[in-house]
């Protein structure tokens, strides 16, 4: 077969079915990103950024092995539940998130690539699809292994104890829990950090904004906390901190929802999120003298 | 002008980048073979380049791609390859890699994503070096490999910005060998260049661009002859400035002799170069004058412009 015929014929597939078209398209961008985000020495302080809990936790269980009080269990979920609801929801899976997605475009912009995305037959929402789930697959997967092994490592120094505290007790309830607020906490930070990359040329200083926002969003009325990620998070988490004063800002539930709207409520903000972003992109050109 | 399926149309395009002036109402239509876009660096070259493929959108106006526009993508960019200037690649690449993968996302099939990809390799001389990484690539190879990108997928529309920067000359000949062999299959390339030498040979039409306007454009013949009968400037470093200043007037095809500020030497204005050059000749060897060089002062393209658009700058 010619090459003319082997574009006639690509072009007549590509026509007849544009959703398959889509679909490969989105496939190979993912595909390309998470390769280019997920393996990249680049990447080493995020990866420091979601391990330190671990290789905290590690350390703690080596020093104290000779000193393990099975009655411990409960305190020490709720350090876990700490950990995970203040270092990870506030801290590492924001500046992570923060990191990974605006570097899907502003990144490309600072390494004048993204004039190659541009030039190819790819509609850009589906480029932004496309990167949107290459950063959110980089993320999950960096920080549901990472509070996986803060789990395990919590749990397995109390042996017997640990095991029945997770298989027969709450333990894998938590850890479900956890995993899926993770995910929900990547897609919303991802969706919001990929449309402030794209309307600001450092997005640094609105990150920090956000992350402003998220701290105080409890202290203003239910409607506009609907507008912060963390209000939907609070609401799965599967262990209460008992946080009292000023901190507790970070921890209370002011009007509980039920997981289903919470779950709900943060994929329908996150998807309009992106939408603005499918937006934006249409607006954006390539200038790289003016980064 | 209309979308008409066959040209590229500019419509009236103007680009302001803030309140700096990229083109200014620019309007021509293109049909198949060669263009050269002319025009020295920040004529506005790369920015109507950038605005055809639609990296950039136009302030005002409108431009048509056999009747596309960069908001049909799926359709435009299978028409349409871009050569760019930009120097960059994605981190890590391979040669092969950085042609295959925007094929696969053409759509084509595994195999048939490779079978263009050699293709392409071949055509632009690249193929021993395609599973190297580009980033250990010489300048003339990055070139080469972007040209390929360009090409892989058969555009009816090939847009290269500078193509042959960098390229040593035999690189040069077969890359200027593709391009005429591409034109002949019927389809629109369109070459910008800061050099008219460079590529007035193989343009079948010419577009001089200078400050944002185009200030000429036609075939190249025209352009060609506008330029012939432009009058040459020879700047003569000598010895007895005067002298040669009374003896160059002496001759009908001599414009103007103008003695330097330092008054070591003249410049010579003619519409016969190689009668100054025997005259020259004829002085040095009677002794008169001791000359210490002797240079075309106007070879470069700038001087071109000068002639069409003016000092100032301005359209034409």
């Amino acid at each position: 077969m010619s090459a003319q015929d082997l574009v006639a014929r690509a072009q007549k597939w590509s026509k007849e079915q544009p959703w398959r078209l889509f679909g490969s398209q989105i496939s190979i961008l993912v595909r390309n990103e998470v390769r280019r985000n997920l393996f990249t020495r680049r990447r080493i302080w995020i990866y420091l950024l979601a391990f330190i809990p671990a290789l905290i936790i590690l350390t703690h269980d080596i020093f104290d092995r000779y000193n393990i009080d099975p009655a411990q269990i409960e305190q020490d979920t709720l350090v876990l539940a700490g950990i995970v609801q203040l270092y990870y929801f506030r801290l590492g899976i924001f500046f992570a998130c923060m990191a990974i997605f605006t570097w899907l475009f502003r990144g490309e912009m600072v390494e004048r690539t993204l004039h190659y995305q541009f030039l190819v037959p790819v509609r850009r929402e589906v480029l932004v699809v496309g990167k949107f789930l290459a950063g959110a697959i980089v993320a999950i997967a960096l920080f549901e292994t990472a509070i996986l092994a803060c789990f395990c490592l919590t749990y397995s120094r109390f042996g017997t104890a640990g095991k029945s505290y997770v298989f027969d007790g709450p333990g894998l309830g938590q850890v479900g829990s956890y995993l899926l607020v993770t995910a929900l906490a990547c897609v919303g930070y991802g969706a919001v950090f990929l449309a402030l990359s794209l309307l600001f040329k450092n997005p640094i200083i609105p990150g920090v904004v956000i992350m402003g926002w998220e701290a105080i969003a409890p202290i203003f009325p239910s409607w506009a906390q609907m507008l912060s990620v963390t209000f939907y998070l609070k609401h799965l988490c599967p262990v209460s901190l008992p946080i009292t004063g000023p901190l507790a800002i970070f921890t209370i539930v002011a009007e509980p929802v039920s997981p289903f709207i919470a779950i709900a409520g943060l994929v329908c903000l996150s998807i309009a999120i992106l939408a603005l972003s499918c937006f934006l992109i249409h607006r954006m050109e390539i200038t790289y003298t003016a980064e | 002008m209309t979308r008409d399926a066959r040209q590229i149309v500019f419509e009236n395009v103007s680009k302001f980048y803030g309140e700096v002036l990229g083109v200014n109402k620019v309007s021509f239509s293109l049909g198949p073979g060669i263009t050269s876009l002319v025009g020295p660096n920040g004529s506005g070259k790369t920015t109507l380049m950038n605005l055809l493929t639609g990296l950039i959108r136009p302030s005002q106006g409108a431009i048509y791609v056999l009747g596309l526009t960069p908001h049909q993508p799926i359709e435009f960019f299978r028409q349409v390859g871009y050569c760019t200037q930009f120097d960059s690649f994605p981190p890590g690449t391979k040669g092969y890699d950085f042609i295959y993968w925007p094929l696969r996302l053409h759509g084509f099939g595994r195999d048939q994503a490779a079978k263009l990809t050699n293709e392409a390799l071949e055509r632009a001389g690249m193929a021993q070096v395609a599973r190297r990484k580009v980033a250990g690539y010489s300048k003339g190879m990055r070139q080469r490999i972007r040209l390929a990108q360009a090409i892989a997928h058969h555009p009816s529309v090939l847009v290269l910005d500078e193509p042959l920067n960098g390229l040593d000359p035999m690189a040069r000949a077969e890359s200027i060998a593709l391009f005429e062999a591409i034109a002949k299959q019927g389809m629109h390339v369109i070459i910008s260049s800061h050099i008219l030498e460079e590529v007035d040979r193989i343009s079948d039409r010419v577009v001089l661009m200078s400050s944002g306007y185009v200030v000429a454009e036609g075939q190249i013949r025209e352009v060609r002859r506008e330029v012939r009968d432009h009058p040459m400037q020879i700047l003569v470093r000598c010895s007895n400035a005067a002298r040669l200043a009374a003896a160059a007037f002496e001759l009908d095809h001599v414009v103007e002799a103008k003695i330097l500020n330092d008054g070591h030497g003249v410049l010579v204005r003619t519409r016969d170069a190689e009668q100054f050059y025997l005259l020259l000749n004829k002085i040095v060897s009677g002794g008169l004058v001791e000359v210490d060089a002797v240079a075309p002062a106007d070879d470069d393209v700038n001087s071109i412009y000068q002639y069409l658009i003016g000092s100032d700058g301005g359209p034409a």
